[in-house]
């Protein structure tokens, strides 16, 4: 069963004269297993619509289904709560335990699981996500390094096996290696676990690369929701819309400028290769 | 979480938003010993009109006024009641098993609880006008010269800056700290009060080692840009007197004449 999301609105500090609409009658499905980017200017309401996958957020109007528990119910909202892992920004910022273990499996014994099968299950999360238990097991939170921690609080919420996994910019304020890392381990837990994943970023090219489905979100309002090809394909309504493109359709844009015949469509590395493979075979002049 | 706010400062630009901070706070400080000595309910009159007029003149909608009264709700209908129940002079009114209501516990019921809703409509109107900043730096100003007797006015107004600066951001951040350890499972609302406090320590922990890595950034930050403390600092705005502090001061003069002359003569 999916998320549904139906007619979302949702307003901060409504009833003041500060009140400001952040989402306008969203509607959107996400479907088991699948992964869904979801991109758009900072202030368009990303992080406001993921927190409503979890019932962190209460809808204004509109309602938001998960697997059939209706996060506005407040007995609905603990079950529904349950299937979807919630990973903020900067969730390294809320490691508090003594040991990384005890931090990770905080959620579980919230769950009520016995103090001997949580700590079983840390080291499985832990595992998962390449944070070595033996070696991990008994550290400070407070001594990891950066891109430890930021695993570490990873693994603290895959330990409660969520069958939606949403993540809210994940990859901030990492460098280009960290970020793969992270983007692996992400890829890594869909493919063991089967979870469907929810990912915000403002990284293009991690989108196209990674994404099956991507949603645009602007002023609050979804702009457009189709497969990675369909938006990224469309270079032109990205950069219409104010928003950044893959640095290869940057390229292909760049190259047909200069009248390179290049398809219109491009935006991922192979597509590129492909493209221009062709084009010199044929003796074209670049 | 984020609905808590300090100071409920209403932005604006009136005459009174224009006063000098340290009229503000010294009328203010004054008006609350004034309150002290109204001894008779129907001279409450005139400070409800000192008071009217001030809002009038800062152009606050009264709703913020009332709201300002929420928070002491339950102390306001407390206090009634115990004066209402407890005063026993007079004629009895109202008697009910061991209830009984008397004519001066009425009067003293009403009394307290006007007294009551002055102090805090007055003091929240000062608030409502003066942002924590220029209020701190009145009291700066306004404890400087006491300095001479090694009291640290400079340090203490530096550190109610810093404070109130930062009571946003804080809140900001258990908001989200909290949102997080709820996406964990973590409950903060159901058990009993032993319960609820040992569940805010997945809070408290991760807030207070990101209040100490602000506060070492800032102290960084300060000391790099020469932060010596308060000696042969000149301000950016200076806090001068202008002729509308000096009719506020005589519009408070006369409030107060007028209560003294009334109390002498009729009461
Ligand atoms: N707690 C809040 N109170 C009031 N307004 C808020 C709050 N959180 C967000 N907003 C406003 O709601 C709008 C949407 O914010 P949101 O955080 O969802 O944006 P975002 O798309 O996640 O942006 P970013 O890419 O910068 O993270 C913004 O205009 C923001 O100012
Ligand atoms: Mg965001």
């Amino acid at each position: 069963m999916p998320i549904v999301v139906e007619k979302l609105n949702h307003a901060y500090m409504e009833g003041s004269t500060l009140a400001h609409d952040a989402l306008k009658d969203v509607t959107l499905t996400i479907g088991d297993g699948e992964f869904l980017g979801l991109i758009g200017h900072t202030g368009s309401g990303k992080s406001t619509f993921v927190q409503h996958l979890n019932g962190l957020l209460q809808p204004t109007s509109g309602s938001v289904t998960v697997d059939g528990f209706d996060m506005a119910d407040k007995k609905q909202r603990v079950q529904g709560r349950r299937l979807v892992g919630m990973v903020f920004q900067y969730p390294e910022y809320q490691l508090f335990e003594e040991t990384v273990a005890k931090d990770v499996a905080f959620g579980v014994k919230n769950m009520g699981v016995p103090e001997a099968e949580a700590m079983a299950r840390a080291d499985e999360a832990m595992a998962l996500v390449g944070l070595a238990p033996e070696r991990f097991r008994d550290k400070s939170p407070f001594e990891l390094s950066g891109g430890e921690k930021r695993r570490a609080a990873l693994a603290g919420i895959i330990v409660m096996r969520p069958k939606y996994l949403v993540l809210d910019e994940p990859m901030a304020g990492l460098d280009p290696l960290g970020r793969r890392d992270i983007l692996d381990t992400i890829d890594h837990l869909r493919a063991t676990l089967g979870c469907a994943v929810v990912m915000v970023s403002h990284s293009m090219d991690d989108m196209a690369d990674r994404a099956e489905r991507v949603a645009v979100l602007s002023a609050g309002t979804l702009l457009r929701v189709g497969s990675t090809a369909e938006i990224f394909g469309d270079a032109k309504f990205l950069l219409e819309n104010g928003l950044d493109v893959p640095q290869v359709s940057r390229l292909a844009l760049a190259l047909r400028a200069r009248g390179v015949a290049l398809p219109e469509t491009i935006y991922a590395m192979d597509e590129m290769e492909l493209a221009l493979c062709n084009l010199l075979g044929k003796g074209a002049e670049i | 979480m984020r609905d808590i706010t300090l100071g409920q400062y209403f932005p604006g630009n009136s005459p009174i938003h224009r006063l000098d901070p340290r009229t503000k706070l010294l009328g203010m400080l004054a008006y609350i010993i004034v309150i002290f000595f109204v001894k008779k309910i129907t001279v409450f009159l005139l400070p409800a009109l000192f008071v009217a007029m001030v809002t009038y003149l800062a152009r606050v909608p009264l709703s913020y006024l009332v709201r300002s009264l929420k928070p002491i709700r339950f102390l306001l209908v407390f206090m009634f009641f115990i004066n209402l129940f407890m005063v026993k002079t007079g004629d009895l009114i109202w008697e009910w098993r061991f209830i009984q209501i008397t004519e001066g516990g009425v009067y003293q019921a009403v009394y307290i609880t006007l007294r009551l809703v002055l102090l805090l409509a007055g003091t929240s109107l000062m608030t409502l006008t003066t942002t924590p900043i220029a209020l701190t730096d009145a009291l700066e100003k306004l404890l400087t010269p006491f300095g001479k007797l090694g009291f640290p006015a400079h340090e203490l107004a530096m550190m109610m800056t810093i404070a109130l600066r930062f009571i946003p951001t804080l809140i900001e951040e258990a908001d989200k700290i909290m949102k997080a350890q709820m996406a964990r499972g973590a409950d903060f609302e159901s058990g009993n009060i032993f319960r609820r406090a040992k569940s805010m320590i997945p809070v408290l922990v991760p807030l207070f080692i990101s209040a100490f890595r602000r506060a070492d950034e800032l102290a960084m930050a300060m000391e790099s840009r020469c932060y010596h403390g308060g000696k042969g600092r000149t301000r950016m705005h200076v806090l001068r007197f202008a002729p509308r502090d000096a009719a506020a001061a005589a519009a408070f003069a006369a409030m107060t004449g007028m209560i003294v002359l009334v109390q002498a003569l009729w009461v």
